[in-house]
């Protein structure tokens, strides 16, 4: 069975805890905020102001510029505040506060559940319906998907890969959504293929979850989805990483950046944002909700909800029963890569997959030790960096020696944490060297 | 035995060559140095701090040899003396500056800016900020991992572990920003050194709106602007939610430090003004108010820095914090 070729771990999936609850849609809430910036790229400029009525559907922010994205309204009510307010991590950030009245929804979308499956528009009109419906990459990432599509000159395309990874533990928003939305991800599929001009579409799964790679071929077949291909993968930590997954299944590895996938010929896009893609284009619905995991060991009833943009997060974690007594550490996103939260009302965003709460001794870190330079962190880096010696210069401040070490290159998937014995904090130093070399590489080139 | 000879004649034979070759190529490549450079560090404190933002003092003393005009380059660390007899040495006109200190701009110590959360990432404010807001509800206060502590090479700033501070000693803080450009936070300012370490400013960073500094911390700047207004020398600036003063212009004429109904105007060195008796109204409105402002005000009873403060100043200030609350919900 297929899989990438450096690095990787193996953790525990605890995907058990939420994978037998089906997408239930959490009640509309009162209230929403809307961050203007759900994506990579430029903030969205908001199109409304305080006291503005608003429609469910309705765009309130327009892309800044390409590399941008649109953001609708959830919901329909009033605009209470456009201000700046905590995200999940604390920090300001501009946001749209709207209060529900009703829930009435702009004309032009097709709320209906039957399936569309023709499409005969060019490659330049899904991208423009998409790029409207303001899509992002709903796996986390969220670099808006119209960027993604618009190859540029001089490059071509020869496959798409849907990524249906979900490689992260405890989430299970992928799986459910290709369970139970498997004909609107295998014609958004085609639509996708369609937009990029394609013969083959690949759809990775990994063989933790049979269900859906047996469901998904099934579909396939009967609904003659020509050059689609279901991959089983083989489980391993972080192959749902768009470089991890596109050597995984075409065994092209992706040059160190500025390249991007598009060099190998490849492009990649979530399950969930496949059927986004399939709402968008074939239902006109604009990227409004998204299914959200809520679990963890000691949540009373893990679910997978399906939730408004701007819904609280808070308000999604008392659906599932509440947080547990004691110490809790409550993450957006998976245990490897998702943010400790410190704000509980931040709300869903575009790339929420999923709300994990890790509860009592599990919440802590182990204690720091000294580095006995085992190399485990080296060997199970999925990009081939040398995590030690990265988070090392970091600490001391060596940008350059950093940079030349391609610290860039880091996905921050955190497997040479996980692997260290020593519990040393290498992917907090790593992500600070990045982040620093990031701003260094960005003023060098201002200033040319 | 002949081996030994001839080994020891063959390796003599060797260095007396290459110290002849070494010699002619020592005269054909000498680097012709001005020998004022070497007078000049010596002068320098050799402390390699880079406050004078050249990468070390043998670059400084460079630059002040070889340039005409000195009166931009300073070094921190020496001050006006070092500066004077360097410039009395090259025959230059030494560069006056006024000496510096460093100053921690944020008084939400553990008492008055309770935590929220517990950061079990790496220990460093550099990791923190990168992750998040921090321990404590405000996004602007002091982390206190001690990046500043780290950063400073003449052991004069330390995180006071009961308030979760960063202190000055301002005796030997030389003012070379090494902590200013640690801290990400941008809290640490070089403020103009009075004699005797007199001091007052704005210890507040913050440019959240009142209310929300007032839920995050008790010492915060709530921009109410009532500094502002009774500062005469045009020293005190509101941008943003945040009085400023400025520090060249500060007179240390301390009437704003009464002003503020948050105490986030520190004053070192210096006794506050007396408190002049408040207008019969206003006196009455907090009277009445205090005990409407329920937990907070013995709190923030307990809170104030020291003796210094009268029981009756700290009624006003419960008043006036709610007033602006007030005006911001509406």
């Amino acid at each position: 069975m297929k899989t990438f070729p450096i690095g990787g771990i193996h953790p525990s999936d605890e995907k058990k805890w939420s994978k037998g609850s089906a997408v239930e849609t959490m009640p509309l809430p009162d209230t929403v905020t809307i961050p203007l910036s759900q994506h990579i790229g430029a903030p969205a400029v908001a199109k409304v102001a305080k006291g503005d009525k608003v429609l469910t559907g309705q765009l309130i922010a327009e892309a800044a510029s390409f590399m941008s994205a649109n953001i609708h309204s959830p919901i329909s009510g009033t605009v209470k505040s456009v201000d700046m307010l905590p995200n999940a991590q604390g920090l300001r950030q501009m946001m749209i506060t709207i209060v529900r009245e009703g829930d009435e929804w702009v004309e032009g979308i097709d709320r209906s559940t039957e399936l569309v499956r023709e499409c005969d528009l060019t490659p330049a009109e899904i991208i423009e319906r998409i790029k409207n419906a303001g899509i992002v990459g709903m796996g986390g990432a969220t670099f808006p998907t119209h960027v993604k599509l618009s190859v540029p000159a001089g490059k071509k395309a020869e496959c798409l890969i849907i990524n249906g990874v979900e490689c992260e533990p405890y989430l299970t928003s992928d799986y459910r959504t290709m369970l139970e939305f498997g004909e609107r991800l295998v014609v958004g599929t085609t639509i996708l293929k369609r937009a990029l001009g394609v013969e083959k579409a690949f759809i990775g799964v990994e063989n933790n979850k049979p269900d859906a790679v047996a469901h998904l071929r099934e579909l396939v077949a009967s609904m003659g989805a020509e050059g689609v291909t279901v991959v089983p993968l083989k489980v391993r930590y972080p192959q749902g990483g768009e470089k991890q997954l596109i050597a995984a299944v075409t065994g092209r590895q992706v040059p160190p950046p500025p390249a991007l996938p598009i060099d190998v010929g490849a492009v990649v896009c979530n399950a969930s944002t496949t059927v986004a893609v399939y709402d968008a284009v074939q239902k006109n619905k604009p990227l409004i909700e998204r299914v959200v995991t809520v679990t963890g060991k000691q949540v009373a009833s893990p679910k997978n909800l399906l939730a408004r943009m701007g819904t609280p997060i808070s308000s999604l974690v008392a659906f599932a029963g509440g947080l547990p007594e004691g110490d809790v550490k409550v993450l957006n996103g998976g245990p490897m890569m998702g943010r400790a939260m410190v704000n509980p009302d931040a709300p869903v965003t575009k790339g929420c997959s999923g709300i994990t709460v890790i509860s009592g001794a599990e919440a802590h870190r182990v204690k720091e030790s000294a580095c006995i330079k085992c190399a485990k962190c080296v060997s199970a880096c999925p990009m081939g960096l040398e995590p030690y010696f990265l988070s090392k210069l970091s600490r001391k401040k060596a940008w350059d020696v950093v940079e030349a070490h391609n610290v860039t290159d880091c996905i921050e998937c955190g497997s040479c944490q996980y692997t260290c014995p020593a519990g040393l904090p290498l992917l907090d130093y790593i992500r600070l060297g990045k982040q620093t070399v990031m701003g260094i590489i960005r003023a060098r080139a201002a200033k040319k | 035995m002949d081996i030994l000879i001839y080994t020891v004649l063959t390796l003599c034979a060797l260095g007396v060559l290459a110290a002849v070759l070494l010699y002619f190529v020592a005269r054909k490549f000498k680097v012709e140095e001005d020998p004022r450079i070497d007078e000049v560090e010596k002068m320098l404190p050799g402390a390699n701090c880079g406050g004078c933002g050249f990468a070390g003092c043998r670059a400084m003393a460079e630059a002040l040899v070889v340039r005409d005009d000195i009166s931009e380059l300073f070094c921190p660390v020496g001050g006006g003396d070092t500066m004077k007899s360097v410039a009395s040495y090259l025959g230059k006109a030494a560069p006056e500056k006024e000496p510096r200190v460093a100053t921690v701009r944020c008084g939400g110590t553990c008492e008055k800016r309770p935590r929220t959360n517990t950061f079990d990432g790496a220990s460093s404010c550099a990791v923190a900020s990168s992750l998040y807001v921090g321990e404590t509800g405000c996004a602007f206060g002091c982390l206190g991992y001690g990046d500043c502590e780290a950063a400073c090479a003449f052991d004069a700033i330390h995180v006071n572990p009961e308030t979760g501070l960063p202190e000055v000693d301002a005796d030997k803080c030389t003012a070379c920003g090494a902590c200013v450009k640690a801290c990400p936070k941008n809290i640490i300012e070089l403020r103009k050194k009075w004699p005797k370490n007199r001091a007052i400013y704005v210890s507040c960073v913050s440019k959240d709106k009142g209310a929300v500094v007032m839920k995050a911390c008790k010492a915060g700047c709530i921009g109410c602007g009532k500094c502002v207004k009774v500062c005469q020398f045009d020293a005190i600036t509101l941008e943003n939610n945040l009085a400023f003063i400025d520090s060249d212009k500060c007179r240390l004429c301390r009437k704003c430090v009464n002003e503020c109904p948050t105490g986030a105007i520190n004053i070192i060195g210096l006794a506050p003004l007396p408190k002049e008796p408040k207008p019969a109204p206003a006196a009455k409105l907090s009277a009445s108010e205090t005990p409407a402002a329920k937990p907070s005000a013995p709190e923030a009873v307990a809170a104030k820095p020291s003796a210094e403060t009268p029981a009756k100043q700290d009624n006003a200030p419960q008043a006036a914090p709610q007033s602006v609350d007030n005006k911001q919900e509406q």
